[in-house]
């Protein structure tokens, strides 16, 4: 009941061994630079503050709301934590919070925890703060500005985690990347509407009780050395998905167009206007999904640029 | 309701409950390591480590039904693997009727193997959270020179975790109780209803950054000056690592055979 599983928490014998330690290496570093970062930002409420927050985002994602047939909406919020405590003390937040679903709750594994951290912790909060900062920047700085700004933010949070999964299961030779791809980018670019619908809800209480705290999260400190993590990351992540396409055999992808009638099935239609997710004239489903996801982004980002605007001159 | 740490930790007086916490954090992440290189295919290995996890579950004292129940967290996921037995390219096994998708044995093989290395995994973890204290798994984590500040926030969430969702639970009884659905009455929307619900989340928050500064003061109050310190627990038990060593003995065998035979 408290625990809600997001299909994002990858159990062990889901990744081979080498990406296993390969994930641990590259969440170890980045926590010791979280845990340096954190110490300049908060002195020492570093582990009070850090803890309990922690305690904060694991409780809050007990709290629901019924969306449809029997699912619910709720939070994983990573870019909420980024929104009030800024990027590096977010990925130290999440990173407790996901090590002690794995530790404690078996929800995600010992060996993946690795890449849950970076999937769940660090890429979430990370494209969340900028993805916040940028659209705030752009729309205004208002109080509808901000809302509109932290739906944005936490909606691609979730996409940029869940395409991060995919694309770890894929090299794993778990979930092929056709197949994985497509299905975890449309599923969480719905799950990611009530992650952002929660957040928008949260930072619009904040704004009306407590706008130093908002304030406070906007002037977090260590925002170039998270910029280019965030991005070396991402590019490392990208670089590993299609690094395999280059030497895929011509006899695997006849094969695989051959029973091609199944994929379509694995592909849930997210938008109406990119059918199947993917954008019919490029031929390779991983590309095309990362192109749809990128133009769903910016037609996401787009909407929330010119309502927020608008409704920032009413407010002036 | 009541949340409590004893939904994961169940005490019981077993041979494992009394194990060195450092002993059953490396056997646990031995047998988990274990279970993710046996090769594909090796049923025998598989099964004897199967084998293991039974006996050592079964000597906790939990109870088959609590671990079967635990297990299923991880079904969800075993979605993301179902696609293999279609799409890895090998000799062709049965074809589903009607829809010409054909499994392949070798894509069936993976399948399972991933399915077992997932399940042995689950169940090792389950062993060792239902059998020791969280208190206990930090001093052990503490003990075996993982990063100090981490496992102290860690240490920190698992003290306030359970306190900070009772109040997420009273604040859900309280909705629900100002919002019954009654009949005849339309339901507000999603848009509504998510509104409200982060704006619980967004008070959540504040009454958790305020408890922090509280706590903040009250250790400053008491000499804390950003160290942790941990009062050490005299567990030393030797015979506990010869039982370790006699497992990493017993697991290396296992992983000699799969790759033997």
């Amino acid at each position: 009941m408290l625990l809600s599983p997001e299909p994002l928490h990858i159990p062990d014998g889901f990744l081979t061994p080498l990406l296993a330690a390969i994930g641990w290496l590259f969440a170890a570093i980045i926590i010791s630079i979280a845990l340096r970062q954190t110490r300049q930002q908060l002195g020492e409420r570093q582990v009070p503050l850090m803890g309990i927050l922690a305690a904060f985002i694991f409780a809050a994602q007990a709290i629901n709301f019924p969306v449809a047939a029997g699912t619910s909406g709720h939070l994983l919020g990573g870019a909420l934590a980024a929104i009030v405590m800024g990027p590096w003390a977010a990925a130290l937040i999440m990173t407790a919070v996901v090590s002690v679903q794995a530790l404690i709750f078996q929800d995600g594994g010992l060996l993946a925890l690795g890449w849950n951290i970076l999937n769940m912790g660090v890429l979430t909060a990370f494209a969340g703060y900028f993805s916040y900062r940028a659209m705030h920047k752009w729309i205004g700085r208002s109080t509808s500005g901000r809302v509109l700004a932290a739906f944005a933010a936490a909606w691609l949070s979730m996409e940029v985690g869940a395409i991060a999964a995919a694309i770890e299961l894929a090299l794993s030779g778990t979930s092929p990347l056709r197949i994985a791809l497509p299905a975890m980018a449309s599923v969480h670019a719905l799950i990611g509407v009530g992650e952002g619908l929660i957040t928008s809800g949260a930072v619009r209480l904040l704004q009306v009780s407590r706008p130093d705290v908002l304030d406070a999260g906007d002037s977090a400190p260590g925002r170039l050395p998270a910029a280019f993590v965030a991005s070396g990351l991402f590019l490392a992540i990208l670089l590993g998905a299609f690094s395999p396409l280059a030497a895929n055999s011509p006899d695997g992808l006849e094969y695989v167009a051959r029973i091609g009638g199944f994929i379509s099935l694995a592909e849930v239609p997210a938008f109406a206007f990119l059918p199947d997710y993917t954008i019919p004239f490029i031929t390779h489903p991983a590309v095309t999904t990362i192109l749809a996801v990128t133009i769903g982004t910016l037609i996401v980002f787009s909407v929330t640029l010119i309502v927020g605007r608008r409704t920032a001159r009413k407010e002036v | 309701m009541h949340i409590s740490i004893l939904d994961v930790f169940h005490p019981r007086q077993s041979r494992i409950h009394g194990l060195d916490p450092r002993v059953k954090l490396l056997g646990s992440l031995l047998i988990i390591l274990t279970a993710v290189l046996l090769p594909e295919g090796a049923w025998l290995s598989q099964g004897i480590l199967f084998g293991l996890i039974i006996l050592l579950s079964s000597a906790s004292r939990l109870g088959p039904f609590f671990i079967v129940r635990r297990s299923f967290i991880a079904l969800p996921f075993l979605l993301a693997a179902l696609p293999l037995p279609f799409l890895t390219p090998g000799p062709p096994l049965w074809s589903v009727p009607g829809l010409g998708w054909v499994v392949t044995s070798t894509g069936l093989v993976r399948f399972l193997t991933i399915l077992i290395r997932t399940w042995i995994a689950v169940q090792a973890s389950i062993v060792l959270s239902a059998t020791t204290p969280a208190s206990d798994l930090m001093w052990g984590l503490n003990a075996l020179r993982f990063p100090r500040l981490i496992v102290a926030i860690i240490g920190f969430m698992l003290r306030y975790l359970f306190i900070l969702a009772d109040e997420a639970l009273r604040m859900v009884r309280a909705r629900a109780s100002r919002s019954p659905r009654l009949a005849g009455i339309k339901r507000p929307g999603v848009i509504w209803q998510s509104r409200v619900a982060g704006a619980m989340v967004g008070s959540l928050f504040l009454r958790s950054l305020e408890r922090s500064e509280r706590v903040h003061a009250a250790m400053l109050s008491r000499g804390y000056d950003g160290e942790m310190r941990i009062l050490h627990q005299p567990i030393n038990k030797s015979l506990d690592w010869l039982l370790l060593l006699g497992m990493i003995l017993l697991l290396s065998g296992i992983f000699y055979l799969s790759i033997w035979s």
